[in-house]
């Protein structure tokens, strides 16, 4: 009978053929590490310390915020956040001192904040006994805002410190939290000089500027925003120029038939016109 | 095909598939954030040229809320003086900021115009000192505002270069770029800038580009707006009333 091949093998062992290639793999090992030389070694021993430092180092020195990804860190806007306020705002400054705030809310310098004048006042509040913020007395504090300069707005109140009240401090006469409007000009040549000179030479000088130019009160205090009216059609300037009107002495043309496509004030330059031509 | 090859494929495809499903899903999630980003607040500031006075207020109490360094020439904010000559040439003075004494240079009579312009960070929507941050220092908040994170900042300097608009200084003690924050501890919690709360003209508004009504929207609804430099494409956040053409 023929044997069957199969019948001679070994029946297969899972733990022996383990412990075989274990055992083979471990001697294995052991020779392929004696045959590196020394040199290798000690280096092999230095990566390793080196792979273990870099190790601990990410694990537990890095801070973890540093560890977030992303674009940025995010605890950077929570230390922005956490700076100290120095400026607190008009409203927690009329939480006492209201009587100040009421005066100031009336007067021109209602849109000015407290802390302009008298400095950050986080500290006062923190501590109004100890810390009393200081008030500008002086001369020189006012003109900041309110000494002549070409570059300013028109119609901001502007002075000469030279030669306004000179050595008089500015609080003798005006009182801060409810500055007096400037004295408005009673005539209209105070701002308007160069018109007032041009008119004084010319026919119409005998013109008030109101006759043309109706003027709100207002206009003294606020000169930029509320502004005089000007004459828009021919018929104005035909109320005393035309042939029919009523007023003696001044030059008649037929408004029909005089340059008819234009206005008045294309030619004739109203405060100094031609009387020749 | 046969069945068995198919079947030893089908791991692929379900692992395939899966892998499709997660970066779809991604890809969603980053539509929604962007366009969600569209109705968040965005800060930003406009001055009003033509109220503006000159008078530096803004000036020292950025100094004072953001410890500025006192020497006369580091400034988070910082107001200029423009003159236009008859001649049409332009003398721009800074004397500490704009709280210096104003030395007159130019005659009035010479004068053709002339008038203040105040200048801070721009706080652009494509920063190009964000660009070139070599560490990722300089940053943008989700409203907007660049920002310095001055434990990253390596004080390269780079940025202060890279700023058309001049805004940023190296910090003398810190050796960290620096520059305006738009007050970002104060308007966070409610307050207005420091320059914004001292201006005694108002001619600084502080708001919400994207608010119905703040004060800022008002004023560009209202006003003939205008930036610096907008050919660089930088999209500032501040905007500019009655800016001259002359005002770099």
């Amino acid at each position: 009978m023929k044997s069957n091949p199969k019948d001679n093998r070994k029946p297969f062992d899972v733990n022996e053929y383990s412990n075989k290639l274990f055992k083979d793999g471990r001697e294995w090992m052991k020779t392929m590490f004696s045959k590196i030389p020394d040199q290798i070694r000690r280096l092999l021993v230095v990566l390793v310390l080196l792979v273990a430092t870099v190790w601990i180092v990410k694990a537990f020195i890095i801070p973890p915020e540093l560890k977030e990804k992303g674009f940025f860190r995010t605890s950077a806007i929570e230390s922005e956040l956490s700076k100290p306020i120095h400026y607190v705002g008009n409203g927690d400054c009329a939480e006492c001192h209201d009587d100040v705030s009421a005066t100031k809310a009336l007067g021109y310098h209602n849109g000015l904040s407290c802390e302009s004048c008298h400095g950050p006042g986080k500290e006062h509040i923190d501590d109004p006994a100890e810390v009393v913020l200081s008030a500008p007395r002086k001369r020189d504090f006012c003109p900041l805002c309110h000494s002549y300069n070409m570059s300013r707005p028109t119609g901001f109140p502007q002075i000469n410190p030279a030669i306004h009240n000179p050595l008089e401090p500015c609080i003798s006469c005006h009182d801060p939290h409810n500055p007096e409007p400037p004295e408005v000009p009673h005539e209209c040549a105070a701002c308007h000089a160069q018109i007032a000179r041009t008119v004084a030479l010319s026919h119409h000088v005998r013109l008030e500027c109101i006759t043309c130019h109706a003027t709100p009160e207002d206009h003294k205090v606020n000169p930029r925003f509320v502004k005089p009216s000007k004459p828009t059609t021919r018929q104005f300037c035909a109320q005393c120029h035309a042939t029919d009107c009523e007023v003696k002495g001044t030059p008649r043309v037929d408004v029909n038939q005089h340059g008819e496509r234009y206005k008045c004030w294309q030619c004739h330059y109203p405060h100094m016109p031609e009387v020749n031509s | 095909m046969n069945r068995r090859k198919f079947i030893g494929q089908v791991p692929l495809l379900v692992s395939l598939l899966g892998l499709v499903e997660v970066w779809s899903r991604r890809l969603l999630a980053n539509i929604v954030e962007r366009t969600g980003s569209i109705g968040k607040r965005q800060y930003g500031m406009g001055i009003q040229i033509e109220q503006c006075i000159g008078c530096a207020r803004c000036v020292v109490a950025c100094k004072a809320e953001n410890n500025v360094p006192p020497e006369p020439f580091f400034f988070r904010t910082w107001v200029e003086r423009y003159v236009i000559k008859k001649d049409n040439s332009v003398v721009v003075q800074c004397n500490q900021g704009g709280a210096g004494e104003i030395v007159e240079t130019v005659k009035e009579r010479d004068t053709l115009r002339s008038f203040f312009v105040p200048k801070l960070c721009n706080h652009c929507k494509n920063p190009p000192c964000a660009q070139v941050c070599p560490v990722g220092a300089t940053f943008q908040t989700e409203d907007g505002i660049v920002l310095v994170d001055d434990k990253r900042c390596i004080g390269c300097s780079y940025c202060v270069q890279a700023c058309p608009y001049g805004a940023r200084y190296i910090h003398p003690v810190k050796h960290t770029a620096d520059k305006c924050t738009l007050c970002y501890h104060r308007i966070k919690k409610g307050l207005l800038p420091a320059c914004v709360e001292v201006c005694p003209t108002q001619a600084r508004v502080f708001g919400d580009i994207n608010s119905v009504a703040s004060p800022l929207v008002r004023l560009k609804h209202m006003k003939k707006i205008h930036v610096l430099k907008p050919g660089l494409n930088t999209e500032p956040k501040v905007f500019y009333t009655d800016l001259d053409g002359e005002v770099k």
